[in-house]
Parts: structure tokens; C-alpha cells; sequence
């Protein structure tokens, strides 16, 4: 019998194009919560996605409680050797019972019928455990508030005899008296011998809860070792240190005049009393967590979301901004993030795609497309960003990842937008593809428009930016300039969660 | 550079069509070479009238990655409004403003519940369905109308949009042929067109580009109750009566043209031509089975058999999956289309 509850070595997945995981190790001991912890793509959702069993790893051991686990490990295996996830968006039922979610796929019957008052009985019996007495198992779970259906699905993987849990971000949407109340349950099931991995990005609140930590970076293991033995200073540094190469050719402008001014922004819970100031002759990056609230930001700036409150002025002139169409009327322009879902239409062209928002530009008064100018148009975003394509009416779908970011940059172009924001231009694209799109940021910077980038890869917006403002938690928590900052300083002001928060 | 000639799959859906109606004409009429006289030939030519008109109003729909489920009562409502109006002693032409009017607001309807409510087309369009079967069954008190009669505009009215030969070709033939010129312009060659395409494609890529999504989808609502409204005419000129039975089934036969004719139900894809082989796929099925005498129940089941088939084949393509082929193989080459993107 091996002393860990879960032992993970040499293990290595490979997507498409990218080495998720590259020889990375774990161990969890009984009775101990460990934290796994690095950035946002650090791998840490891959592994854990590896030992509950939906995703097959290439290469590499897995053993649970002392168990070799031979070949690949499905769910169902994975759940009988006893690993439950809680995702951090969470997979309820929302329209039935307590009981009901509880029991799902393995309801009680006797004499052919749901064995309702049983089920009840024994969801009570396993919540109690938990210390949770005030809690009807027959209360619909959509009534409840997101710590406590937290606690059902805790008690839903209890009930399967879970004896590791992994908690991704379990955190993150909880109230200050939610998260105080999981940390109760989380020390009592230690004390009870499950052996917890906790995922969190709240360094602050670890302490509380933590046994051990292990290290993650860029898919690979970077150290792990007891809590205590680490100061914060040293955790984050092993989260970040990478060296800064110099891939990112960043060109000079003198900052110009205020172009754009955000004034008190709110948008839901994502987005909470943003202000900021963008200038002519400067890129604006915007740093934080994934959850920051960056992208919802930009999306409610540029109409895609609604808005509760605020002001955006633009040259000084305030704006009314409902949706996309009217942000680009007035010279506002968004490349999304998502390029498969919110970016290019796969089944079109690329002549439609390019030529799709600009289409006013590009119509006669009853709205026939001129075919000339439209051709002028996209010769122009072919030019500048070398795609590569056989002709322009090849569906988008069929090109490749980074040609295919060249398409939803080319469509903002054409027109002459004051400001484009950019959401995460260079993800899952070859750098060769990354370099085109900086040249066309700092081209797009030297003609007086505005860029703003959001990024989650630290290095690009160290790189690309004049000046950064980090976000954390739907507020702008700390502002830097890119020339003089370090990683770790930006990572502290990303976690800033309030002084009131853990 | 790869020099072989790639023809888009709509296209290719497009020509496997056209290659289906001729195929069907050899095969009825090597069966009855009657199929083929001039005069059949010509009725057959004018029982396409209806089927391409709906099927032009279900395409602009299917395109937008939605469905009109109220095509075949809007039809009729088109149909009892008019004949209805007619046998009052209004004039064709009043008789027909009024009948626009109301179908066009069914179109509208149904754009604001999809478009702007975002019900679920299906059960959106099902309401709307039953409640423009109401309204056909009311506008003569749940009776079928009166004939229109034979007398000076009524007659007229016959000749214009059914009875008539302009060139030696029925009018309604140039009727639709002229529908579907405009209609094939505006989705070809315009913005209106783009934005059409675009949200069926991805709506939300469209909106982030600025497309007025409602817009878009009600101007489809809008064209395939014009549709319907015009092909609710040509019923009631063909039976000079308004029948509150009219234009039942049909948005079942615009479906099928449509999907015939290449129309993706998925959005986002289809060419107006097509259209015209789904319906010609559909009339000349009608007409041949009757000639060789095939009870109706079996060309029903004929007809939904294709329908079925071309939605499948269809799904199956959008979901890159190669239907003959065994799971093992669609992954692997699924996992080279990604390592290449």
C-alpha cells in the first residue's frame, strides 16, 4: 500500500498542436488539502481532467489508493475508485430536487417506483455529515444560492464514497460567509480521510485550508512541498518565473490626446465600476486572471452585453452605445476572443466575413453590394496580413487557426474605427502568425488609433502594451507601466480580491 | 497550387438536385411517355408555381438557421381573405391590399417572437401556424367561400395569376419566375442578403459585427409570408374559391423543396437555385406517381423518405462526420483538421 491517496508521474497529454502536460507529477496524501496552483493554461484543469477520467492521458502512472490504474481511465472507473470533481460552473439540475441530484442516474426504486421518502432520508443523512441540518432535500436546487448547491454537489459526491475531491475554483462565486462555511466542510471531510485538491486562484484565502501546495507552469511540474515552507513571494514566482524573450516588436509613438474615457462602468457581477482612459499613440493592455471581468468589460464598452451603469466618452463626446452596430457606427470596434463562436461566421467566405461589418460601406442606397469595392477591400486585408488562401470565397471554417484570426482582424480594417480592442489576438496561433498581428497593432498605433488588448499570456502583454491595468475581480485593481514592472507585481495586483476577502 | 476545380458543397448539393429532376423525368417518362407531351409538360411546368414559390420563403428562413411553420396557413389565409373580400363585391385590388396586409403581418409576428422573444422557432411558428388557420377558417364564418365568379375582374384576376399564357408559357410560371429573380438578387447581391446568410452562419459573430439580428430575421419572416400571401392568391385564381383547407401541408412541401434544393436547415448555407430543382423534384414526383397511378399515401411516404434523407445527410456533413465511415476514422480525421489549424 502506497502512502498516497493519489499519485500521478510522467504524466504527458498532447492536444493538437499544443503539449498540454509534459512529465508532470503529483502526490495527495489521505486527510490532506493540497492546493494546485500556476496561470491561467498552467495545465492544472488538464491533469485533474486526466485522473477523473475524461480525458485519457498519453503516457505516464496513475495510481488511487494504491490501485494501478492499467491503460486508459474512464469516468465511470474513475468514480468507483472514488474521484469526484466540483467544477467550478456547477453541474446541477437546476429544475429538480435536491434529493433528485443527489440520486440522479442512480435512483432508489422499490416495487417499480422512485423510492422518493428513502432518498430524502438518506440525501438528509449524507448533508448532516457535512453539518448542513437546515437544508430539505425536496427544496427545488435552482432556489438555492450557489454556496449551497455547492454543498449538495459535495454531498452528491460524497454519497459515491468520493475519497478525493478535486475543488476547481470552488471559491470564486461564493460570499465572504459562503466560502467561510465550505472551508468548515472542507476541514471536516479532511478530518473525515478524504484527501482534497483545491484549485484556486485566491492565494490570499490558502492559508486557511492549505496542507500542501504543488506548482504548475506552462504544462509543466514545477515543485511542490508542505504550505508552511513556502512564502507567497516564492509561490508566485515559481507561478511566473519565466524569462521575458524579446519577440515583441513594440515601436515608440509620443502619446497623443485622451481618445477614449470609461467612466464608472458596471455590467453585472463581471464588471464593477470600471474607469479608465485610453490616448491616442498608445496600446492599452489589460492584465488579470481568467474571471477578471476583462472581456466582459470590453464586451459591455462595445455594446455585445448590457450595461447597469456608466459613461463612455469618446474624443470627449459622450456615447450611446445599445449594441455592436451602434459601437462601430461611431468608431468603436471589437475582435472577439472566441473566434469560432463569436468571431467568423465558418460556413462563409472570407469575402462575406470581411466584408460583413462593413457593408454599409461598401452599398449603394438600395443596399446592392458593390462588387468592386468589395474586391478593393479585401485585397487590402489580404495585403496586410498575409492570409493565405486560394481565393477569397474559401469558407473560413476551412483555413487555419491563425490565418483564420488574420480574417477576424482583417474585418476591422477597413473601416476608420477611432478605437479596436482586441480580446486575446494571439491565442492557439504559431508565432510566426503572432508577429503579423503585433506589426499590425503597432501600425494601427502609429496611424492615432487607440488599441486596447486584453491578454491572458503575461510576456504578450508585457510585450505589446505602453501601459497595463490589471483586473481582478471585475475591478481595475492596480495600474502599471510595462517598461518597469515584473510579472510578479502584475500578479499581485491581479489577486488583489479586497482587503475584506480572504 | 491546387488546380483542380472546387465547387462549394451548396453547389454541389445544388447540381446533385438538378441531376435528380432530370433523372426523374427520364424515369416517368420512359413509363408513360405522355409525361412528356406538350400539354402535360406545360401543366407540369405550372405545378412547380406553388411548391418553388413557399420554397423560397422557407429558404430565406432555413438560412437564417430558423423554420416557418405557418407557411401553409398563411397560404390559406391568403386564399379565404380574398376570395371571401371578393365574393362581398370588393374589387381585386382592394381584395388584395387587404389580404398583403394580413399575411404580412404573420410574417412580422413571427419575427418579433423569433427575432426579438427568441422563442424557439419551431414552437413559435406552430402558434403562429394555428393561429392563421383561425383566422383562414373565420374570414367567411367557417365556410368555404362562393365561387369569385367568371365575370370581368374576377375573371381577370383568374387569368392574370393562373388560366392565362403570356409567350406560351402560364403566367404564374413568369409569376414565380420573376419572385424568384428578385428574391435571388436581394439574397445574392445585397446587404439585406448578407446579413441573411450571416446569422444563420453564427449569430453571434453577426451581432459583434454590427448586424441588426432581429432585423435580419424578421425581413426573412417578412419575405416568406410574402410568399405564402402570393401563392394564397394563385390557389384561390386556380379553384376560384376561397377553401379554408387551402394550402394545407405546405409548409411540409416548402420544407422539402428547400432541403431538396440544398438548403441547409442548420442556417447559414443554401442557393436560391436550388430551390427551383426542390421544387421540380417535388412537382414532378406528384404528377409521375399519379400517372403511373401510385396511391397518394405512398407518395407521401415517398416524399417524406427524401426529406428525411437530405436533412440527414445534411446533419451529418455539418457535423463532420462522414456517415459511411466508422467512428475511429471520423476522429482521426478530425484530429488532422485540427493539428493543421
Amino acid at each position: 500500500m502506497s502512502e498516497y491517496a493519489v499519485s500521478m508521474e510522467h504524466i504527458t497529454k498532447t492536444f493538437p498542436g499544443v503539449k498540454a502536460l509534459d512529465d508532470v507529477q503529483l502526490h495527495l496524501r489521505t486527510g490532506e488539502v493540497m492546493a494546485l496552483l500556476g496561470e491561467n493554461g498552467a495545465g492544472k484543469s488538464t491533469l485533474m481532467k486526466i485522473l477523473s477520467g475524461v480525458y485519457t492521458r498519453d503516457s505516464g502512472e496513475v495510481e488511487i489508493f494504491g490501485h494501478k490504474v492499467e491503460g486508459d481511465l474512464n469516468t465511470r472507473q474513475a468514480q468507483d475508485l472514488g474521484v469526484a470533481i466540483i467544477h467550478q460552473e456547477l453541474n446541477m439540475c437546476q429544475h429538480l430536487t435536491v434529493a433528485n441530484n443527489m440520486f440522479l442516474g442512480r435512483e432508489l426504486i422499490k416495487g417499480g417506483r422512485l423510492d422518493t421518502a428513502e432518498m430524502n432520508r438518506q440525501a438528509r443523512e449524507e448533508l448532516a455529515k457535512l453539518g448542513i441540518t437546515d437544508l430539505d432535500p425536496d427544496t427545488i436546487v435552482g432556489d438555492l444560492p450557489v454556496g449551497r448547491q455547492q454543498m449538495v454537489e459535495i454531498a452528491k459526491a460524497l454519497l459515491v464514497n468520493a475519497k478525493v475531491l478535486v475543488m476547481d475554483e470552488p471559491s470564486s462565486a461564493l460570499s465572504n460567509a459562503e466560502i467561510e462555511e465550505m472551508f468548515r466542510i472542507v476541514k471536516e471531510l479532511r478530518s473525515q480521510g478524504c484527501a482534497i485538491v483545491y484549485i484556486s486562484h485566491r492565494l490570499q484565502e490558502l492559508h486557511h485550508i492549505v496542507d500542501s501546495v504543488t506548482i504548475m507552469r506552462d504544462g509543466q511540474y514545477i515543485t511542490e512541498g508542505k504550505f508552511e515552507d513556502f512564502t507567497m513571494d516564492e509561490i508566485i514566482a515559481n507561478m511566473v518565473g519565466r524569462e521575458i524573450t524579446n519577440q515583441f516588436p513594440r515601436d515608440t509613438v509620443p502619446r497623443g490626446k485622451k481618445v477614449l474615457e470609461v467612466k464608472n462602468l458596471c455590467a453585472g457581477r463581471a464588471v464593477k465600476n470600471v474607469s479608465f482612459e485610453a490616448y491616442e499613440g498608445e496600446v492599452l493592455g489589460f492584465s488579470g486572471l481568467v474571471g477578471a471581468g476583462r472581456t466582459e468589460t470590453m464586451r459591455a464598452i462595445f455594446g455585445a452585453d448590457p450595461k447597469d451603469s456608466g459613461e463612455i466618452l469618446l474624443d470627449g463626446k459622450a456615447l450611446k452605445i445599445n449594441s455592436p452596430a451602434d459601437a462601430i457606427r461611431q468608431g468603436i470596434v471589437l475582435a472577439p476572443e472566441d473566434r469560432k463562436k463569436d468571431g467568423l461566421c465558418t460556413k462563409l467566405s472570407i469575402r462575406d466575413n470581411i466584408a460583413l461589418p462593413n457593408l454599409d460601406l461598401i452599398c449603394n442606397q438600395i443596399g446592392t453590394v458593390n462588387r468592386s469595392k468589395e474586391n478593393d477591400m479585401i485585397e487590402k486585408g489580404k495585403s496586410s496580413l498575409t492570409i493565405k488562401m486560394a481565393n477569397a470565397d474559401v469558407e473560413a471554417g476551412s483555413l487555419s487557426g491563425g490565418n483564420q484570426q488574420k480574417v477576424v482582424v482583417a474585418k476591422w480594417l477597413a473601416r476608420n474605427s477611432r478605437v479596436v480592442i482586441f480580446d486575446e489576438p494571439t491565442r492557439g496561433i504559431d508565432v510566426a502568425a503572432k508577429v503579423e498581428i503585433y506589426q499590425i497593432i503597432n501600425q494601427l498605433k502609429k496611424d492615432g488609433i487607440v488599441v486596447i488588448i486584453v491578454s491572458s499570456e503575461m510576456p504578450e502583454v508585457m510585450g505589446i502594451s505602453d501601459r497595463i491595468l490589471v483586473m481582478c475581480n471585475g475591478r481595475i485593481t492596480g495600474e502599471v507601466d510595462p517598461r518597469g514592472t515584473t510579472e510578479q507585481e502584475i500578479m499581485t495586483y491581479a489577486t488583489q480580491f479586497g482587503s475584506n476577502e480572504y | 497550387m491546387n488546380k483542380k476545380i472546387k465547387i462549394s458543397q451548396s453547389a454541389a448539393s445544388v447540381i446533385t438536385a438538378f441531376v435528380g429532376v432530370a433523372v426523374l423525368m427520364i424515369v416517368f417518362s420512359i413509363m408513360n411517355p405522355n409525361f412528356i407531351k406538350g400539354d402535360s409538360l406545360m401543366a407540369l411546368l405550372r405545378s412547380i408555381v406553388p411548391f418553388l414559390l413557399v420554397g423560397i420563403g422557407q429558404a430565406y428562413v432555413c438560412i437564417t438557421g430558423n423554420i416557418d411553420l405557418s407557411i401553409g396557413s398563411v397560404l390559406g389565409m391568403s386564399a379565404m381573405i380574398s376570395a371571401t373580400m371578393m365574393c362581398k363585391g370588393f374589387s381585386p385590388v382592394v381584395a388584395v391590399i387587404v389580404t398583403f396586409v394580413c399575411c404580412m403581418a404573420v410574417g412580422l409576428l413571427n419575427g418579433i417572437l423569433v427575432g426579438k422573444f427568441k422563442l424557439p422557432p419551431f414552437i413559435g411558428t406552430l402558434g403562429t401556424m394555428t393561429i392563421a388557420r383561425g383566422i383562414a377558417q373565420l374570414a367567411n364564418n367557417n365556410y368555404n367561400t362562393d365561387n369569385i365568379g367568371s365575370e370581368g375582374a374576377a375573371q381577370m384576376f383568374k387569368d392574370v395569376l393562373y388560366y392565362g399564357k403570356t409567350l406560351g408559357i402560364f403566367n404564374g410560371v413568369w409569376i414565380a419566375l420573376i419572385v424568384w429573380f428578385i428574391f435571388f438578387y436581394i439574397l445574392t447581391y445585397t446587404r439585406s442578403g448578407r446579413h441573411i446568410y450571416a446569422i444563420g452562419s453564427n449569430v453571434d459573430a453577426a451581432r459583434l459585427s454590427g448586424v441588426d439580428v432581429f432585423m435580419a430575421t424578421t425581413k426573412a419572416y417578412m419575405v416568406s409570408a410574402f410568399c405564402a400571401f402570393l401563392t394564397g392568391l394563385i390557389t384561390m385564381a386556380q379553384s376560384g374559391m376561397g377553401s379554408m383547407d387551402a394550402g394545407m401541408s405546405y409548409e411540409m412541401y416548402a420544407v422539402a423543396a428547400a432541403v431538396i434544393g440544398g438548403v441547409s436547415t442548420l442556417g447559414g448555407s443554401g442557393l436560391l437555385v436550388g430551390v427551383i430543382a426542390g421544387a421540380a423534384v417535388w412537382a414532378i414526383l406528384q404528377s409521375g406517381l399519379t400517372f403511373a397511378h401510385v396511391p397518394v399515401a405512398y407518395r407521401n411516404i415517398v416524399i417524406g423518405v427524401i426529406v428525411v434523407i437530405c436533412v440527414l445527410f445534411d446533419v451529418i456533413r455539418r457535423n463532420g462526420k462522414h456517415p459511411l465511415k466508422s467512428d475511429k476514422d471520423n476522429k482521426a480525421e478530425a484530429k488532422k483538421e485540427n493539428a493543421a489549424g
